[in-house]
């Protein structure tokens, strides 16, 4: 049976993991940044009005992932949207993105935190046991 | 933690000799029972720290340390460059120069409290917190330089706070040797609006009493009396410092073969002293410990002018201003001879003893404050530098209670609206923008603080001064 696309957090210390999951490792990388997006605020209430390209390079996919959803961090910060869907095209040690979005409004989403990087904590993509993709690291809040 | 590895040296302290790969002791502070509630991660990263190029004397964990990146979250560790010594963007953390202040008012809590609901809206609508909030000041390239290098004083000079303050600041508000092109522009842009926000999880700001006195001389030198109301600030360096920590972390692991290191842990990311890549990261570092200066000055300022409109006769003076993730050239003793190393000091707060000529001179006789934060419901702590810092830890101490559970739990076990009513009844009142961010930081998720100040002064990093409880905590 393929691999559903879903997400997951699991425990870290002081912080927490993001975990997605997905039959291709764009989907599984999609998925980590939904996982991204629901430590801050339930990704459902983002609407995607607005879309932002996203572009990354790095010379192994574990650094890629790390690059993407710190990429995502950076237009949350500078552009104050949160995103709620992602198309994501891999190939050849580049990302290219399209994030969807909106801009933050604190009282319908309310963020519980704002996370402040993606790190090499529990850095892990590979292949799952049902044929599909994890991406997943531990974001520090 | 399994303690069996380790030979308890005395009460606090624990050791591991070195093996393997390890340069140096890995040196555990805390009672058995703290050292023994630690994760095994954390004697892991200890022993990690202590097999670095350049590591002098010992690796060290405090009576706070937890899991954290590379480098225990509670650690210390010291590089001779001289001898191979290195520098790691993990060894600092993502929230540079993240730290603690507190502020002196001369207000009696008597005079505080029946306005205390008025005093914390007011708070909330003057000091942006949360995702998404913006501050006030929006700053130019030119003006973003300058506060790079020139920190709390930048701030000073712009009107926000008072020169006094200057001098209750480490490295009197200023850190020598920022380099603001070593700044790349990504980070720039992170932080353009957010200078005078306090930022979200752990951050805080709170109106508390002084609860208990511990230490009278050293109460007295710090302005703290028993009854009386004082401010306290923890927050970091906002965007720039984690835009900082994320580039010189990535650069610095994919790097290290080139620098012949073997890493590890990736996150234990690090360079040499003497390498390019070295100087640029302590260039840009130096420059994130001054943006968080400056933003902590801002938003002290921002405090202030709320008080002094509600309470005229306030008397309010900044006892001190401490920095818990940095790296600082420092001179210190290491086998009978005095050498300028690099203290990394991760989750970790500088504790100088008593007469350390880098203390203000009205404080030297007592030590250097260590503000300690503590949980929303338990309370924070002042301490004092001890004489024995210096040759314990490099002088430093512990700088809060530590996580004991993790987010994810914590959001399962507690609702947020539950824990702002439950202190509530017990006299703290509570704004922030998130019910789900207050159950993260839910007071029964965090190790108990009386604890581990008390081992701290056990084990001779710092002794205890006053407690201190909150009235009011504005929560990022």
């Amino acid at each position: 049976m393929a691999e559903a696309a879903r997400f997951e957090h699991f425990p870290h210390g002081a912080d927490i993991g993001v975990r997605g999951l997905g039959p291709t490792l764009e989907d599984a990388f999609a998925q980590a940044a939904r996982a991204l997006t629901a430590v801050m605020v339930d990704p459902d209430t983002v609407r995607p009005v607005e879309p932002v390209a996203i572009d990354c390079a790095a010379p192994d996919p574990e650094t890629l992932l790390v690059d993407w959803l710190n990429a995502l961090l950076f237009e949350t910060a500078t552009r104050h949207m949160l995103f709620g869907s992602f198309e994501v095209r891999l190939g050849d040690g580049r990302l290219e993105a399209t994030a969807w979005g909106e801009p933050i409004d604190p009282a319908r989403h309310r963020p519980a935190v704002e996370v402040k990087g993606a790190t090499m904590t529990a850095l892990e993509v590979a292949p799952t046991a049902e044929g599909g993709w994890l991406a997943q690291c531990v974001v520090d809040v | 933690m399994d303690t069996s590895r380790l030979t308890r040296v005395d009460e606090a302290t624990w050791r591991l000799e070195p093996e393997g790969a390890m340069r140096v002791p890995a040196i555990l502070y805390g009672t058995e029972e703290l050292v023994r509630a630690m994760d095994d991660k954390v004697l892991e990263q200890t022993r990690n720290v202590a097999s670095l190029p350049g590591i002098v004397k010992a690796a060290y964990a405090l009576p706070d340390a937890h899991w954290g990146y590379g480098f225990p979250i509670g650690g210390v560790a010291a590089f001779d460059p001289d001898a191979g010594g290195v520098v790691s963007a993990g060894g600092v953390g993502f929230d540079i120069s993240c730290g603690v202040r507190t502020i002196t008012t001369g207000l009696d809590r008597s005079e505080v409290e029946p306005v205390a609901e008025k005093l914390a809206d007011a708070l909330y609508a003057a000091v942006p917190v949360g995702l998404g909030r913006t501050g006030q000041i929006k700053l130019s390239n030119t003006e973003l330089d300058a506060m790079l290098e020139g920190g709390a004083r930048w701030a000073v000079s712009m009107g926000f706070g008072e020169p006094a303050d200057l001098e209750r600041i480490e490295e009197k508000g200023r850190m020598e040797g920022a380099d603001p092109a070593a700044v790349s522009r990504k980070a720039k842009e992170r932080q353009r609006a957010e200078m005078g926000t306090l930022g979200s999880g752990n951050h805080y700001l709170e109106i508390q009493e002084v609860a208990e006195i511990l230490d009278p001389a050293a109460a007295r030198a710090y302005g703290l009396v028993g009854g009386q109301i004082v401010v306290t600030i923890h927050c970091g360096s906002r965007g720039l410092g984690h835009q900082i920590g994320t580039e010189f972390l990535r650069e610095m692991a994919l790097a290290a073969p080139a620098h012949g290191i073997e890493l590890p842990d990736r996150e234990l990311a690090c360079a040499p002293l003497r390498s390019a890549l070295g100087q640029r990261y302590l260039g840009a570092m130096r420059a994130a410990i001054n943006c968080a200066l400056a933003n902590r000055e801002i938003i002290d300022h921002l405090a202030r002018g709320v008080l002094r409109r509600m309470f005229p006769q306030a008397r309010m003076a900044l006892l001190f201003d401490v920095s818990h993730n940095t790296c600082k050239l420092e001179r210190h003793r290491i086998d009978g001879e005095e050498k300028a190393v690099f203290v990394h000091r991760k989750g970790a707060t500088r504790a100088f003893g008593p007469g350390h000529p880098d203390v203000p001179e009205p404080l030297r006789a007592v030590g250097q404050p260590v503000l300690i934060g503590g949980s929303m419901g338990t309370g924070s702590w002042v301490l004092a530098g001890a004489a024995t810092s210096e040759e314990k830890s490099f002088a430093s101490a512990v700088h809060g209670a530590g996580r004991a559970m993790s987010r994810h739990e914590a959001t399962r076990q507690y609702r947020g609206d539950q824990i702002v009513a439950e202190l509530r009844r017990r006299g703290v009142i509570v704004r922030a923008p998130s019910m789900r961010g207050v159950a993260e930081e839910a007071p029964a998720a965090y190790k108990d603080v009386d604890a581990v100040v008390a081992a701290a002064e056990r084990a001779g990093l710092a002794r205890r001064v006053a407690h201190l409880v909150p009235i009011v905590c504005i929560k990022g």
